[in-house]
């Protein structure tokens, strides 16, 4: 193939700086087809090794009942580590862990980034500000925000204070971390919480999008708050709505950190979410073919929501 | 008159409500730098304090100073430096090469690279474990930046892709005119003008190596190798958990990264709304 620039640039016959030595002119269109191959060989090189062949690898080893020692012989055994997936109650339990934590995160972020959203818009007093104060848990460490809520849900800590001596909704000694829903629950606060700021970011730049001349007449017709939201702001944003619930499903998927940190899957294993099983049959246990098995299962999971979500770009490009 | 009444009680309610919004946002960050100052002995203490009594700094001082964090976070400086500048160097040159050139295979590799852009880093894990293994990575900064770079090159070859075909087509025909060579065009023509394009993407590419958590902790044992986030997760670890200790050491490593972010606040809005960045 032809280099379009070189192409362009040599056709009409332009006078070159006699700086550029014929020699090096000559060089040039020479290698000329192997400009753009050179500018990619780093890139494409480091990618091939460090995450394409991983991925491919992935699918082998889940097919193997995979021996982590050196020299040590590892066995074909097909499809059992997926037989095994489907017939064990803990990768269950873990998949419905991570579907709670997806139904327990995504609305709220959605519901409050939008309303926070709203709220800000248009000249808000001292907007910028609180643009800044939502965003900061977006930019903090998984790990210091993890770490963070493990303390304040504390049998003697913020949470339980804030809720028995304050507000006196519990008695103030519920014990968040040592059970399931307890303990997912922490940890879908601490999801939420950090996940607003982003959605809001999100909404914000859309409804600069939303025309103020429409939501004007539709004020002037009469439609009510709710009515011109409906219909005139709703499907204006639409799209980054679509975006916002696509990315926000696929980060329900890769919760991590937040879990290993704050309960560890425990007690027993009742908090363990997809991804913190797979670590922990891999890392804990050495059982890479298993491990490797669930990470594939995952994959797919992740890739069908990502293929809806190319759909859904497609759909933006046109509308 | 009744309206513009309603309009003010309205506006009211709304910086009420953004307050209450943003003190549930900011208290436990609040409450975090609090705990930073305060003995072991009063961390868990109930009606909690907001401000520490008895006041006490030792928290840092020992962090900084026992506990060879100073150490930490220069490996943390080193790994995010030298990871982001490669990953920024090694990308823009995919994106220029995306953006400029028609050759064989172009196509299929940015789909290769959009599949790239999909696969979550966790699911690749276990075998890239292996594959540092039997590099000789585990347990190295090296095994760290390598790993770094190859997770973010998708991301910013996309980001800066768009960039850099935006840019006037004949400016680059101009200077080859000029007798310029591709590498003279990239970097003396598209790296200046893609100055904001580059800098989205250092900032992103910057915090993500800064707070990675789960590949360090795979890969690294030996403690002078630690990183910040790893080494805030096991002051956490030793026996009785030290939580102003813990704090302390969170706040030396979330100060850059909210400076950062204060500062260069308009590129993150720009990153976000042109694609894929989750924070």
């Amino acid at each position: 193939m032809v280099v379009l620039n070189e192409r362009r640039g040599a056709a009409p016959a332009a006078p070159r700086r006699p700086a550029a030595s014929p020699d090096r002119r000559r060089s040039r269109r020479r290698r000329g087809w192997l400009t753009p191959y050179l500018f990619m060989l780093p890139g494409v090189a480091l990618f091939g090794v460090f995450i394409l062949f991983p991925i491919v690898q992935a699918l082998q080893m889940s097919l193997y009942d995979w021996n982590i020692l050196r020299g040590a012989a590892s066995d074909f055994i097909g499809l059992d580590n997926y037989v095994r997936a489907f017939t064990d109650d803990r990768f269950w339990l873990s998949l419905s862990n991570s579907g709670i934590y997806m139904v327990l995160t995504v609305p709220p972020q959605i519901v409050l980034g939008l309303a926070v959203a709203m709220l800000l818009r248009s000249k808000a007093p001292a907007q910028p500000l609180f643009r800044v104060l939502f965003y900061l848990p977006v930019v903090t460490s998984w790990v210091v925000v993890s770490l963070l809520f493990k303390y304040l849900f504390a049998d003697q800590g913020l949470v339980n204070f804030a809720l028995g001596d304050v507000l006196h909704i519990t008695a103030g000694d519920t014990s968040w971390l040592s059970g399931r829903w307890t303990g997912l629950l922490a940890i879908c606060a601490l999801g939420v919480w950090k996940g607003v700021g982003w959605s809001m970011m999100i909404f914000l730049a859309a409804l600069q999008g939303v025309p103020q001349s429409l939501e004007e007449a539709a004020s002037m017709d009469g439609a009510n708050w709710w009515q011109r939201f409906r219909v005139v702001t709703l499907p204006a944003i639409w799209p980054a709505m679509l975006f916002v619930i696509v990315m926000l499903v696929i980060g329900g998927f890769n919760v991590f950190t937040s879990v290993l940190l704050m309960t560890a899957g425990g007690p027993g294993g009742q908090t363990e979410v997809l991804l913190t099983y797979m670590y922990q049959q891999a890392f804990s246990n050495l059982d890479f073919g298993y491990g490797s098995a669930l990470a594939v299962i995952l994959t797919v999971i992740v890739f069908i929501i990502s293929a809806v979500q190319l759909r859904v770009f497609r759909d933006r490009g046109e509308s | 008159m009744r309206t513009a009444r309603n309009r003010r009680a309205l506006t009211t309610l709304r910086v009420i409500t953004l307050i209450v919004g943003a003190v549930v946002m900011v208290t436990p960050f609040v409450y975090m730098l609090s705990t930073s100052f305060k003995p072991q002995a009063y961390v868990l203490q109930n009606p909690p304090q907001f401000i520490p009594d008895p006041f006490t700094l030792n928290n840092y001082v020992q962090a900084w100073t026992t506990q060879d964090f100073a150490r930490y976070a220069m490996n943390s400086v080193i790994v995010a430096v030298v990871s982001t500048a490669v990953s920024i160097l090694i990308s823009s040159m995919m994106a220029y090469a995306f953006a400029r050139f028609e050759f064989r295979g172009r196509e299929l590799l940015f789909r290769i690279l959009l599949i790239g852009l999909m696969v979550p880093a966790m699911m690749l894990i276990i075998p890239q474990f292996v594959l540092a293994k039997y590099f000789g990575l585990l347990d190295s900064l090296p095994g760290l930046i390598v790993f770094y770079v190859a997770g973010s090159l998708a991301l910013n070859t996309f980001l800066l892709r768009g960039f850099f075909a935006a840019l006037p087509a004949e400016l680059d025909q101009a200077m080859q005119v000029d007798g310029a060579n591709a590498w003279t065009r990239y970097w003396r023509l598209a790296i200046p003008l893609a100055r904001p394009a580059l800098a989205t993407a250092t900032i992103f590419t910057f915090l993500a190596s800064w707070d990675e958590f789960a590949w360090a902790l795979t890969i690294i044992n030996s403690p002078g190798n630690r990183t910040l986030p790893i080494a805030i997760q096991l002051f956490q670890g030793q026996n009785a958990t030290q939580w102003g200790l813990v704090f302390a050491a969170s706040v030396i490593a979330v100060i850059p990264v909210i400076v950062v972010y204060l500062i260069f606040q308009r590129h993150f809005v720009q990153g976000l709304t042109s694609g894929a960045v989750k924070g």
